[in-house]
């Protein structure tokens, strides 16, 4: 029984990591080909950049099972330190591949350890508390960040939080992070293979997290908080571990997001509430707690808004009936039952329907 | 005396958002939802009365009565269509996704028929401000009224609730669904009602929003629907004096944060002291504490 | 359940694939949405049409900015193909929504190189229009933004721009505040989340030190609290500000006018462009404007004979007053037809040749247009204009 089920994850981790190479190769066949438009071409990186959030996302949500309204946040985190690393050692002569090397290690590690230090205070509390604590923690981020105000002179590194002028640089001195507008003239080193081989990593670490002992410690917390803590699972420990690693990755769609356009500043648009719901609408669609519906779900709704520009001042508005439907036919019983009605129909054969579905 | 003047806005600002919480409590307290969309169902209602008096040329009261009409019907319209038959999804985060979906396809249907332009909305009120201390001192009508209906919801709803049998069933739905089913409750009829209620309480503070901060745009529910949802939260979600202690207390918070710390992170504030509170009392100032049981 | 969705996800994965070839093999057009291309008729093929591609925010808060360029560029490219085209040619425009997202703006930016787009006008707004400005310099596309007013904004040298930099409006102020000693202390409202203003912000305090008059408050406000202004107000009170700077948005300056009024405190206000469309603000009692100054190169309800018969058409066609990025806009679309008509570009020519002709096309040319008389533009991408100082009498502009 046991090894039945090892086999069975290891196929599916197969067939998730599968799915990502192929789309990867058949993009790459098609790009060399030039069968793709410049659109699509501009979309790779963003597909790569929500995947992740989503996959990361479902982490908090799906297998740890607390509701995150703040994910944007530490996405924030991330493109901030790193782009900031970015265009401090722009000019140094680093080599590009090193410095983005780098600068997704710093993006994820400081948005991992926001992530421990949120996680500490925020994970005390439950459901829907949790979720404005969350919330409130991904805008304090952005509303600081975007009163931020960073500069470099040959003094070394002066910072303000009122504005550009009290930064008192010198003439050579240097604004590198503007307030509202943010970072601007951050390296473009994102493209479409490091995001996926970016997105390949955090399927690794999230699937092999999922399915490892300190995983099913997670999940266990999830089902049942009390009874986990009973048979001596330090709560705590894995309720952080996950958020940390959750957030860490956040961190790296950050890197992804900040070296893929040249400017950068904190909206709430990019890294406010908006966004985290955004990214928890692509992890609900894609069935919480499903990874690869995760990432389907990202690919399926960022797509969507652009596939519709045909359609000018309806677009948003055909979106949002979309996705309310998109919601009803994934989540409303009596479509899961009329599905499952189909199913049967068309294999001809009943199934267990019953089954743990992680 | 700015001290005063700027308690006493913050008073004015925390009413309004006292008032929008109000509804969000209500539905939360018995359908256990967070109607994201409530924010905007108050943006289709400060839309209504904006056409019925402005464009219309209609008077006020007629222009609130079509407003509470129309959101009321909305709202249990919304309730029908789009969470309804994810009452039963095996996650509660379904219903919460779709109400975001709502949100988004209201305020571009609103974008779709009143264009982006910012409207300048006529105070449905016609009181005069009061001022104190040779004009030192100004409490503007707005603010009162809108004090004055908060109270009156506040012990409507508390009598509607305590002492009606549809309050009772609504109370016995909050409680236990299946157990309200069983003692012969319609849970579907009761969970609509709600959303009636709240989307009615939803049009007055749309109005009462956008007479006492007069711009309206598809997106005027937005932000204060966010605001008054985290103010709903630290009064305690659920409990409706704890909605209105929560939102003047955020107005007030926002407004201090303003005025003493700095005008940049007055939300910054705002959130910070949110959490403080959470963490010292986790389920909000007048919020249950609910037992957990293996 | 669990195989239910593992179909579910399949199938919808290999949708997806077969949605992305499909994108790319209709790459030519098929995305466009080509409503907007009114005025060519059918006649036109790909070759002798320049196609403009607009690109600003049509939904989202700042959707008014977006729907005003494109409805004015529209106007413009219609009056300009009536009249027989730029160079015998005639203009078609796609606009493409940018949700005031520098992400979504580089995703409207490919839909329109996949439409053929030839010259990029826009982003309307500063910071989506900064991450496009590196795509157009990547391909060398001519770009002209009507409302990027941000100094990023024109940073290559195939970027122009219609509107004022941020520091000139800013500088421009300050000096104007000064010369005419309209006040001695003077508050700031500003509001820090928009890169707009707080840019005219630092500028206007750069330029406030050389003149006579002292900034005794400064305060700010953000996107997520823009109702309520009786802090600011208040401190400005306090201060003994006898003049305001408001270099923001007409919208909060509406809220700001109102709650001056309400609480007894009546400065001088003192507004920048962005102050323009206050009187349009449907249902807006003009009388709080009443006094309002601002620096602004297009007035609404001017009456010269271009403004009104522009207003009137926009009125007609859309039912609304257009405003200052409307106004850009109409200039933007006449300055690219002449610098197309200088440099004697044809629609045949590349992206890249066709920027550079209309690179040295811009620069030597000189446009009456809604926003100022006789401007001119140098190779930095900035125009040269001089901003107009009106006032607000009887509910309309009055020039100083």
């Amino acid at each position: 029984m046991k090894k039945k089920t090892m086999s069975k994850n290891f196929r599916s981790k197969l067939i998730t990591f599968g799915i990502v190479i192929a789309a990867y190769l058949i993009m790459q066949i098609l790009i060399g080909t030039g069968n793709v438009s410049s659109l699509l071409k501009g979309l790779l990186v963003p597909l790569c950049i929500y995947a992740i959030l989503a996959v990361s996302l479902n982490l908090t949500v799906g297998i740890l099972g607390e509701l995150s309204l703040g994910h944007a946040g530490f996405m924030c985190v991330g493109a901030f330190t790193s782009a900031f690393f970015s265009c401090c050692v722009k000019e140094s002569g680093m080599p590009p591949a090193l410095r983005f090397f780098l600068a997704i290690l710093i993006g994820a590690l400081s948005a991992g350890v926001f992530g421990i230090l949120i996680g500490i205070p925020v994970l005390r509390l439950k459901g829907d508390y949790l979720a404005i604590v969350t919330l409130a923690f991904g805008e304090i981020i952005k509303n600081l960040v975007n009163i931020l105000y960073v500069g470099r002179d040959e003094n070394g590194f002066h910072v303000s939080f009122t504005n550009s002028l009290s930064l008192n640089l010198s003439d050579q001195g240097q604004v590198i992070i503007n307030g509202a507008q943010g970072i601007t003239g951050t390296p473009s080193d994102s493209n479409f293979t490091v995001g996926v081989l970016l997105l390949l990593v955090t399927l690794f670490i999230v699937l092999n997290l999922i399915h490892s002992r300190d995983g099913r410690a997670i999940m266990s917390i999830r089902d049942n908080t009390i009874a986990a803590e009973s048979v001596g699972i330090n709560v705590t420990k894995y309720k952080i571990l996950a958020f940390a690693v959750s957030a860490a990755l956040a961190g790296v769609a950050g890197v992804l997001y900040a070296h893929n356009l040249s400017v950068l500043s904190a909206t709430s648009k990019n890294f406010g509430y908006n966004m985290s719901i955004m990214i928890l609408v692509f992890v609900v669609l894609g069935g919480i707690g499903s990874t690869r519906g995760a990432l389907v779900a990202s690919v399926l709704l960022t797509l969507l808004p652009e596939l519709l520009r045909g359609l000018n001042d309806y677009r948003m508005l055909i979106y949002a009936v979309v996705l309310i439907l998109m919601m009803l036919f994934n989540w409303a019983p009596r479509c899961i039952e009329w599905r499952e009605k189909i199913m049967h129909r068309i294999k001809g054969r009943g199934k267990e329907t019953k089954e743990a579905d992680v | 005396m700015s001290f005063l003047q700027y308690l006493i806005s913050g008073i004015s600002l925390g009413s309004v958002y006292a008032l929008i919480a109000l509804g969000y409590t209500m539905v939360y307290g018995i359908a256990k939802m967070l109607n994201f969309a409530h924010g905007d169902v108050i943006m289709v209602g400060a839309f209504t009365t904006y056409t019925v008096c402005s464009t219309m040329g209609l008077p006020p009261l007629l222009g609130v009565l079509a407003a509470v009409v129309l959101c009321t019907l909305l709202g249990m319209l919304i309730e029908k269509v789009a969470y309804k038959p994810l009452r039963k999804a095996s996650s509660p985060l379904a219903v919460l996704i779709t109400a975001i979906g709502v949100s988004y396809l209201l305020q571009n249907v609103a974008l779709l028929i009143f264009g982006g332009n910012a409207k300048s909305f006529t105070s449905v009120l016609s009181v005069g401000s009061l001022k104190l201390f040779d004009g030192q001192l100004l409490i503007t009508g707005e603010t009162i009224v809108t004090i004055l209906v908060c109270l009156v919801i506040i012990v409507v709803l508390m009598l509607f609730i305590n002492k009606t049998k549809a309050g009772q069933a609504m109370l016995a739905v909050s409680e236990d669904k299946g157990a309200a089913q069983l003692m012969g409750i319609n849970v579907n009829a009761t969970i609509a009602l709600t959303f009636a209620i709240g989307s009615a309480l939803a049009a007055v503070a749309g109005v009462l929003l956008c007479s006492a901060y007069p711009t309206l745009t598809p997106y005027t529910g937005s932000m204060p629907g966010i605001k008054a949802f985290v103010a709903a939260v630290f009064g305690g979600i659920g409990s409706i004096p704890g909605a209105f202690i929560g939102g003047i207390l955020l107005g007030i918070i926002e407004i201090f944060g303003k005025a003493y710390i700095s005008s940049q992170m007055a939300d910054t504030i705002v959130f910070a002291v949110l959490i403080i509170v959470l963490l010292f009392k986790p389920t909000g100032l007048l919020g249950k504490n609910i037992q957990e049981k293996v | 359940m669990k195989k239910m969705k593992k179909l579910l996800s399949v199938v919808v994965a290999s949708a997806m694939v077969l949605a992305m070839a499909g994108c790319g093999n209709n790459g030519d057009g098929g995305s466009a949405g080509n409503s907007s291309a009114a005025g060519t008729g059918g006649s036109s093929a790909s070759g002798d049409v320049f196609k403009i591609g607009g690109i600003g925010p049509l939904t989202g808060e700042a959707a008014i900015y977006g729907v005003n360029v494109r409805n004015a560029a529209q106007i413009a490219v219609d009056e300009i193909n009536a009249a027989g085209g730029a160079n015998g040619y005639m203009l078609e425009l796609n606009f493409q929504d940018d949700e005031h997202d520098a992400e979504k703006a580089v995703n409207a930016y490919n839909s329109l190189k996949d439409w053929g787009a030839q010259v990029i006008l826009g982003a309307v707004t500063s910071t989506p229009c900064i991450a496009v400005t590196e795509e157009t310099m990547k391909d060398n596309m001519f770009q002209l933004t009507p409302s990027g007013s941000a100094v990023d904004c024109a940073k290559y040298d195939n970027n122009f721009r219609v509107c004022f930099s941020d520091p000139d409006q800013g500088a421009a102020s300050a000096q104007y505040i000064g010369e005419h000693a309209l006040a001695q202390k003077v508050a700031v409202i500003y509001d820090s989340s928009t890169v707009y203003s707080s840019g005219i912000y630092e500028s206007f305090v750069k330029g406030a030190e050389s003149q006579s008059f002292e900034i005794v408050c400064a305060e700010a406000f953000t996107a997520d609290s823009k109702t309520d202004f009786s802090v600011q107000l208040q401190k400005a009170k306090d201060a003994g500000a006898e003049l305001v700077f408001l270099p923001i948005y007409y919208q909060e300056a509406s809220l700001i006018l109102q709650q001056a009024a309400a609480a007894d405190y009546a400065p001088l206000f003192f507004g920048v462009d962005g102050m323009d469309g206050i009187l349009g603000v449907a249902n807006f009692d003009t009388s709080l404007a009443e006094g309002v100054m601002l620096l602004t190169p297009f007035a609404a309800d001017a009456q010269d004979e271009m403004t009104q018969k522009f207003v009137s058409t926009y009125v007609e066609k859309f039912g609304d007053t257009p405003n200052q990025f409307a106004a850009d806009a109409y200039d933007g679309v006449y300055a690219i037809k002449a610098a197309i008509e200088q440099s004697g570009a044809t629609p045949g020519m590349s992206v890249s040749d066709l920027c550079e002709a209309m690179k040295t096309g811009i620069t030597s040319i000189t446009l009456d247009g809604l926003t100022g008389a006789g401007i001119t533009w140098d190779a930095s991408g900035n125009p040269g204009k001089a901003p107009k100082a009106v006032k607000i009498e009887g509910g309309v502009y009055v020039a100083m």
